[in-house]
């Protein structure tokens, strides 16, 4: 098969260490912390109260709105609090989440199977992966059901299964993979039913032979179904990279892949389709890499969701250093934690806690030498060095003009920068920033409308009392007239 | 509990630094500087260290009087290359207070006086290049024939120290012109090409170095390996090379062509003067230098067009100097002007249209693909 080649990116130490490491299942822990809000979109809304019996799978919070996705029970036990817990997220900030003390007993709940998910309707397909709380679980977390709609929509002629996993040290991805192409394959059957799609790539990069023979080896009946080898090269595991990679077309500029017919879901996402319609499980636990110089003993866990990233570390023997940096996510792309005390969401693929060697933590940031290393790296064609500069001074309406919206914040950038410049985290500030100054903008036009109307308003109620006092001073005079005439009437009479 | 302060991704980096280029270029340097010691003396030796002491002291003395960390702004060793470069550039029997003057004007108003490294929108080196020969043209154009080291006439180590600090009372009589100086002259005298060559110069001396010129500008084998051991360890890309020295190829053949007894063909051009030197190490320099790829390649085919008009037409024989510094100044504009295509746009920044046109006949192509 022909493959085109995206512009830049990087070949950063693979640190692949856990890939021959089979998935062993994490304990379950005593308390589980279950974040209302693990996706993109709109948060979960309770349906159970404190002190409630729930049954593993029972479902916890229902979805609101169109993109949302609901969360259900890993294990079956009493719902001790629905209140603020750390999320996972570098600030560190609380989100509100449902507590679940476990009791042991992994009791199910009842699960609806139907006898053929195949016999199911496209819609119906996809209304039960949105019921399962299935979300892409690459590391974006968007609902996935909305994208398993976009078929009855637009025709999509193709579906990239995404089994990049470009990040340097995850291997959740690769193990899933090699241990369980069956359940894939299915998953992505189906998913190519509910897109009404005949065809399906499933992308894995050339780092990962064991990975690419199992899925052949699974898929070899399906003749719609083809495991391509990619080069492995960062952000290859990018959608729109992916998608370049694949079909030479590109993503038009603030579109989606839909756009051009073309849909990309994660491995992950394609086994927990899979386990939702074949035996009736939501998603409800997942596979994380834990890794990094820092780790005792690297592992790939199955994780229930919500147990806390600290018992993680601590099932695989703990800390043998103290860490530079804990991360959830990759050291590419992921977030910086404070603390471990964060719970596993359905978007974590690692947890990693990282030396500072493998770091190769840089010196203070030096000045820009314009080498361009960052402009041949960028996937995207952008300047970095020139957005930088000035997104630094402020001005970020030059950096949007240079293409700021269309960074993919992969971090490409500073990772080649030799001056060790925070590329990627002057895009972050400057888009904030941006959005800040739009909503500004937005309430001072609400603002501004809102005293125009007002101003209106007074000048109605202002004229309304002119005319009502002009009408009263009419009728008083016409009366008077009228009395005057009647008295005219009465002397002449 | 202590302040705890996020860290943007990514959180790992790669291996190179800022030093690690210049020492790389230095490293890249190293075999014609060698070579140039060799075939020239000691005295060589003197030049390039002086003019590197020259620009540490001067870079230290202007980031201290800015109120700059010292340590860390000649660490990067960005002063000492330039220094390096300046030298190569130099006749190499020049007087001492060349080196200086010259590290000097480059390292204080070359680079320091536009905000230092990464700020300076010409070339230091060839600032300081461009100063010395319009201030001095007789010492920057005072070519000593090649004396090999250990050879008879080769200068002792004392000897060399003398002709450094203190001169050569009979200079003349050991120096001659460079084979683009001798040009210049006589073909404004009306010689034909084929009565001044013979003598002067052959492709053997061109590449391996044994004749007349500055440290850099004599074995163009030499820079051209250093060259693409830059290229190979990726610390400058083909773009500006190869169109640079495709240029003045391109346009010398033409002429050559037009009038082989007025004009010298492409591997003369190609392997005298500083081109060589030119198209890997100096037009290379990033700060100078345009981002994108297609600037890049405009950047170096005007260098090279340039530099064929001013040797071949103007009142210098060489224009390596002149032609990077003004495109130096075309950078900006460049860059302005020259970005690279955005993922999803196209050239004008317009989102990509996959329902019209050639695009829409890719999409339909391509979904008429099978597996």
């Amino acid at each position: 098969m022909r493959l085109f080649r995206f512009k830049g990116g990087a070949h950063p130490d693979e640190h692949k260490v856990t890939t021959e490491l089979p998935i062993s299942r994490m304990p379950m822990p005593a308390r589980l912390y279950l974040p209302l809000q693990q996706h993109i979109g709109a948060p979960a809304v309770p349906v159970v109260k404190v002190g409630e019996r729930v049954l593993k799978g029972q479902l916890l919070a229902k979805a609101s709105g169109p993109v949302s996705a609901p969360v259900h029970a890993s294990t079956s036990g009493v719902v001790t609090a629905i209140d603020e817990f750390t999320a996972p997220h570098p600030s560190g900030l609380p989100v509100r989440s449902i507590v679940l003390e476990a009791d042991g007993k992994e009791e199910w709940g009842d699960n609806i199977v139907p006898i053929d998910p195949f016999k199911l309707s496209p819609e119906e397909i996809a209304k039960r992966v949105g019921e399962a709380g299935i979300v892409g679980m690459g590391g974006a977390a968007f609902p996935a059901a909305v994208k398993l709609n976009l078929g009855s929509r637009q025709r999509i002629h193709t579906l990239i299964i995404n089994g990049g996993e470009c990040e340097p040290y995850l291997t959740c991805d690769d193990r899933l993979m090699q241990e369980r192409p069956g359940p894939i394959i299915d998953g992505v059957l189906l998913m190519l039913k509910a897109l009404n799609c005949e065809r399906a790539f499933i992308a894995v990069e050339n780092n990962k032979p064991a990975a690419q023979s199992a899925l052949r080896e699974a898929c070899a009946a399906y003749p719609g179904i083809e495991v391509v080898g990619v080069p492995t090269r960062y952000p290859m595991g990018s959608e729109k990279q992916m998608i370049q990679t694949l079909t030479g077309l590109e993503v038009p500029a603030g579109g989606l892949g839909a756009d051009i017919g073309v849909i990309v879901h994660n491995v992950a996402t394609a086994y927990a389709v899979q386990e939702a319609l074949r035996h009736g499980r939501p998603l409800i636990s997942r596979i994380v890499t834990v890794s990094g110089g820092a780790i005792r003993t690297p592992a790939n866990l199955e994780v229930p969701l919500g147990t806390l990233a600290e018992e993680l570390v601590k099932f695989c023997g703990g800390l043998s250093e103290t860490p530079q940096r804990q991360l959830l996510g990759g050291p590419m792309m992921g977030t910086s934690l404070p603390h471990l005390e964060v719970p596993i969401v359905k978007g974590s693929n690692g947890v990693l806690a990282l030396s500072a060697a493998e770091m190769r933590l840089q010196p203070a940031p030096q000045p820009c030498i314009r080498c361009g290393r960052c402009v041949q790296a960028c996937p995207v064609g952008l300047l970095p060095l020139e957005m930088a500069a000035r997104a630094r001074n402020g001005k970020v309406e030059e950096a949007l003009d240079y293409g700021l919206m269309d960074c993919i914040a992969c971090g490409t950038c500073s990772y080649v920068c030799p001056a060790s410049i925070p590329l990627t985290q002057y895009f972050n500030f400057a888009k904030g920033e941006l959005a800040r100054k739009r909503s500004e903008a937005q309430k001072a036009d609400r603002t501004r409308e809102l005293a125009r109307a007002r101003q209106a308003r007074l000048e109605r109620e202002a004229e309304e009392k002119r005319e009502a006092a002009a009408r009263r001073k009419a009728e008083r005079e016409a009366k008077k007239r009228a009395e005057q005439a009647a008295a005219e009437q009465e002397a002449a009479s | 509990m202590k302040q705890y302060i996020p860290t943007p991704s990514p959180h790992t980096h790669g291996s190179l630094s800022v030093a690690r280029i210049m020492l790389t270029v230095w490293l890249a340097l190293l075999p014609a500087s060698l070579y140039a010691i060799y075939l020239f003396g000691w005295p060589v030796l003197n030049l390039l260290l002086l003019t590197a002491a020259t620009a540490l002291l001067a870079e230290a003395a202007t980031l201290w009087l800015a109120g700059k960390d010292i340590r860390r702004g000649i660490g990067d060793g960005s002063g000492l290359l330039t220094a390096w470069l300046l030298a190569m550039t130099l006749p190499p029997w020049a007087p001492w207070w060349i080196a200086v003057v010259g590290a000097l004007f480059a390292v204080v108003v070359g680079k320091q006086v536009f905000g230092g490294i990464g700020q300076n929108l010409f070339n230091p080196a060839m600032l300081g290049r461009v100063a010395l020969l319009i201030a001095f043209p007789l010492e920057m154009t005072t070519w000593v024939s090649p004396q090999p080291l250990f050879s008879a006439a080769a200068p002792g180590f004392l000897d060399s120290l003398t002709i450094t600090f203190i001169g050569v009372p009979n200079i003349d009589a050991l120096s001659g012109a460079t084979v683009l100086g001798q040009m210049k002259t006589d073909l404004g005298r009306g010689v034909p090409l084929e009565a001044i060559l013979p003598g002067m110069f052959t492709l053997q001396q061109g590449a391996v170095g044994e004749m007349r010129g500055s440290l850099g500008e004599t074995s163009a084998l030499l820079i051209l390996g250093g060259g693409l051991f830059l290229l190979l360890r990726r610390l400058i890309t083909w773009h500006i090379p190869v169109a640079m020295l495709g240029s003045v190829a391109l346009l010398s053949t033409l002429m050559h062509l037009i009038d082989p007894a007025r004009y010298a063909d492409a591997p003369l051009h190609l392997l005298s003067g500083g081109l060589m030197l030119g198209a890997f190490f100096i037009a290379t320099d990033p700060v100078g230098s345009p981002s994108s790829p297609r600037g890049q390649l405009l950047f170096g085919a005007a260098c090279g067009a340039l530099i064929y008009i001013i040797r071949t037409w103007a009142g210098f024989p060489e224009g390596v100097a002149f032609a990077v510094l003004l495109m130096n100044a075309a950078t900006p504009l460049i860059d302005h002007y020259l970005r690279p295509r955005i993922y999803g746009r196209d050239r004008e920044g317009k989102p990509l249209d996959y329902s019209r046109g050639a695009f829409a006949r890719r999409l339909e192509r391509y979904q008429g693909r099978r597996p």
